[in-house]
């Protein structure tokens, strides 16, 4: 019964699969899968005009370079697969980075400090959600004005500066390789691994798309709502304290501007992804897609030489069209 | 058949929503292995009562009872765990998960949290127990309204339930599915578990039904043997009053010399119209008698420009329509009264006076500026031909019954003065007094000249209000009849003939055909 693996994000365009004549069934096809086949037509057309794109360095960097978003970008498909939003994984991140930078340059250990980000992010994604279920407030201004307070923590910890990390040790786990393979890429791919799974393949995960679905029959069904939003909001939280956690270590430094845009970003990433955002359809592996192709589209400015003031334009007007494209279905209908 | 443990028992219930007494000192016991029906008209509590048992509203005051043990906390997760299940009547499903996956929500069967794989096999058991024949992987989202019902009866019946409130059930169902599952229903019974029916329809009540409790504004009037009862006995009961279900007179139907004001040549569509023709003149009333699912809400979408035509021609007063939309169609005169008045019609939040007047709202404005008073004149107009009850516009439409929405909605359509109104399923779950009140309206529609073309699945209605009226099977308009010398066994029989001589057999399976 593989069928129940795949159902939910399957059922985005093929609605009547096996039945439909070629054509209708390849535009589906290209519908379903658009950003795949933009991001692999990406990497070919770079591959091809440049010598210097496909190397195992490049990829490996642009992979590495962007596993922090990625991680937060996974986790955030839960939120919005379950009809929400986390505006606040940014601040999250700023949070947890100072607070193990400081624990680093207090205690002058490495682990108790790098172990201490998810675990803040945890505890911060946690409260989240326990305000926009047990305060009943939307998610998106819950997020929004918890934001704001993680923000200013983050501010407090440092007193507004910087702290620079000289523990040794301490940025192994961002600039660490094993057989050329960056620790966060392992960390990434962990992370995608055990959140797939998490998604397709267990009750919970099947509650995130009921509940995004219709919360109402959700509930009606015996699904305990408010706790899936919690988990999922405790999921997010954890995750942008992991990608702490390497940024921090990367740099070796924490600062409270630390991981800002991130949290838009990944957003972006998600629905870029084919995730819907109104919640109940959606895929892990169509985060990771987003997060990728709109890397890719950095790399190939820089490559090319282009103008980079181009490039968030591009961007834009790519996301724009995805999303355009995602709501033609939905009109279909 | 009844023990004497009352398998639930809700004792001295009363249940306020803001000012209004929904339920007053109510009592209701019902026995394993019965069927215990709740009637009463729109407003009368008896959905209440239903979601008071299965945990979705929490009583003000009162005593629940399973297997004579009181309850605690009684909410959705417990009422499951002790095997009361509610089939609402907007049905509560997640579009976008598969019917397998709907069946099982909330009950998964897991290892650690992993989801086990053989709901394959379950499920196959579930429905060749009910005897649905759906299609376990395919979209809910995708079926119909009452192939969705039978997904709510599996998950029901997935969930071992003892009591099953069921609220509306055939509402949206064909005679023949409807028989299919009063069969299921009785199925249930031998099993032991029981089964609370809330229903408008008194000749289903009475058919399967061993109890019913009569209930009128919040309280109940009498509980007794079904056995005892007849239809006009149950409505006496209902009103408080003798009340005959009759239709209003209508008026002469036009010469047949009249210039037609609609007239529907060849048309088909891209969901599934494959060849209609019939015309409507002014002040006519021309129903379309179908099963569900025959393409009779298809004809009307596709007459107003909602889904693609794509062949035959569309002729309003004289004019040709083309490619029309709803925009376009409803300029020109043309509207539909869709029939799910939440999807398609109405915004819950906004006041009824909002809601009349949004499909119009430029005949009430000057740039862009509405006018307050000629929205009200117009607003209470209308409130008061439709009887709205209660008669105050300025609420939210969520704060009427499912009857006065239905109004309201009706309302909406006519601001504009339209030149042909197509009304498709305009009683649905709507109450007697309610639908007397629709009735007269359409009958007032025609005596203005308005032409009115009507779908319903229940089929007295067109036969009682419409001067003419078609048989629509698989998205063809058949043989026009003559509503006054049919009854409604015949335009079954007939139906059910022409369905059974296609090749894909009997229309009340739960594959629709595709288009």
């Amino acid at each position: 019964m593989t069928a129940t693996e795949t159902a939910p994000e399957a059922g985005a365009g093929a609605a009547a699969p096996g039945h439909a004549p070629i054509g209708p069934r390849v535009i589906a096809f290209a519908r379903d899968y658009a950003a795949l086949i933009l991001l692999a037509a990406i990497f070919v057309t770079l591959s091809v005009i440049s010598s210097s794109f496909l190397s195992f360095t490049n990829v490996m960097n642009i992979l590495n370079q962007n596993a922090p978003l990625a991680i937060i970008a996974v986790a955030g498909t839960f939120v919005i697969v379950s009809g929400a939003f986390d505006l606040s994984t940014a601040a999250m991140y700023a949070v947890a980075s100072v607070v193990a930078a400081s624990i680093a340059t207090s205690t002058g250990s490495t682990w108790p400090a790098l172990l201490a980000a998810p675990a803040l992010g945890l505890v911060m994604g946690a409260l989240n959600g326990l305000a926009v279920t047990r305060l009943n407030v939307h998610s998106f201004l819950a997020t929004l004005a918890s934001s704001l307070v993680y923000k200013a923590v983050a501010v407090l910890v440092t007193g507004g500066s910087l702290i620079t990390v000289t523990t040794s040790g301490f940025s192994d786990l961002g600039r660490g390789q094993v057989a050329g393979i960056f620790y966060s890429v392992l960390i990434l791919l962990a992370v995608f691994a055990l959140a797939w799974l998490l998604l397709n393949g267990t009750v919970f995960g099947r509650h995130v798309f009921a509940v995004g679905g219709n919360a109402d029959a959700a509930h009606l069904s015996g699904v305990r709502v408010d706790r899936v939003k919690v988990i999922v909001f405790a999921l997010s939280g954890l995750a942008a304290g992991i990608a702490a956690a390497i940024g921090v270590s990367r740099l070796a430094s924490g600062q409270p501007q630390a991981g800002s845009g991130l949290d838009l970003q990944a957003i972006a990433a998600i629905i870029l992804g084919g995730t819907s955002i109104y919640g109940g359809v959606g895929a892990v592996w169509r985060s990771l897609v987003g997060v990728y192709l709109i890397a890719l589209i950095g790399n190939g400015f820089d490559i090319l030489n282009v103008n980079p003031q181009m490039k968030d334009l591009v961007t834009g007007v790519i996301i724009l069209a995805a999303v355009a494209l995602a709501a033609a279905d939905r009109r279909r209908r | 058949m009844a023990t004497a443990q009352p398998v639930i028992e809700l004792t001295g219930i009363t249940k306020r929503f803001g000012g209004t007494v929904a339920l007053d000192d109510v009592h209701l016991a019902v026995h394993a292995g019965s069927v215990h029906a709740l009637v009463g008209e729109n407003g009368a509590g008896k959905s209440t009562l239903g979601k008071i048992a299965s945990g979705i509203y929490t009583p003000d005051t009162g005593r629940i009872a399973v297997d004579g043990q009181p309850v605690g906390r009684w909410d959705t997760v417990r009422a499951q765990r002790r095997g009361i299940v509610m089939i609402a009547q907007e049905l509560s499903l997640v579009p976008d998960l598969t019917v397998a996956q709907n069946v099982f929500l909330g009950i998964e069967q897991s290892t650690f949290g992993l989801l086990r794989r053989d709901h394959g096999r379950r499920f196959a058991a579930l429905d060749e127990m009910a005897g649905f024949g759906l299609d376990p992987e395919a979209r809910v989202g995708d079926l119909r309204i009452a192939d969705q019902q039978k997904v709510e009866i599996l998950r029901a019946l997935a969930r071992e339930a003892k009591v099953i409130v069921m609220d509306e059930p055939t509402s949206s169902l064909t005679a023949h599915e409807t028989r299919r599952l009063h069969e299921v229903i009785r199925l249930l019974t031998t099993q032991g578990r029981a089964v609370v029916y809330v229903s408008h329809f008194l000749d289903s009540v009475l058919e399967v039904s061993d109890t019913v409790t009569v209930m009128r504004d919040g309280r109940r009037i009498r509980t007794a043997p079904a056995a005892d009862q007849t239809k006009s006995s149950l409505v006496e009961a209902m009103l408080g009053r003798e009340l005959a279900v009759s239709f209003p007179a209508l008026p002469p139907a036009p010469h047949p010399g009249t210039e037609p004001l609609l007239k529907v040549e060849a048309l088909a569509s891209d969901r599934g119209v494959k060849r209609a023709s019939f015309e409507v003149r002014p002040g006519e009333i021309v129903g379309l008698l179908g099963l569900v699912g025959s393409g009779r809400t298809e004809i009307a979408r596709a007459l107003i420009g909602a889904d693609r035509v794509t062949a035959g021609r569309v002729t309003l007063a004289g004019r040709a329509l083309g490619r029309t939309t709803p925009r376009h169609s409803r300029d020109a005169g043309l509207v539909l009264v869709p029939e799910d008045r939440h999807g398609q019609g109405l915004v819950l939040q906004r006041s009824v006076t909002e809601n009349m007047t949004l499909a119009s709202l430029g005949r009430f404005s000057r740039l862009g500026v509405i006018d307050r008073r000629a929205v009200s004149r117009q607003v209470d107009e209308l409130v008061r031909r439709l009887e709205l009850r209660p008669a105050r516009p300025e609420l939210p439409v969520q704060s009427f019954s499912g009857g006065n929405q239905q109004k309201a909605l009706i309302a909406k359509w006519l601001v504009g003065d339209p030149k042909l109104v197509i009304l498709d399923e305009p009683t649905r779950g709507v109450d007697v007094g309610a639908k007397l009140a629709i009735y007269e309206l359409i009958a007032d529609l025609a005596a203005r000249g308005i032409g009115v073309l009507l779908i319903s699945s229940e089929h007295e209605e067109v036969l009682g209000l419409a001067h003419r009226a078609h048989l629509v099977s698989r998205g063809e308009v058949l043989d026009e009849v003559d509503p006054r010398h049919l009854a409604v066994e015949d335009v079954l029989r007939r139906l059910f003939d022409v369905a059974d001589t296609a090749p894909a057999g009997d229309a009340g399976k739960a594959k629709e055909p595709s288009p």
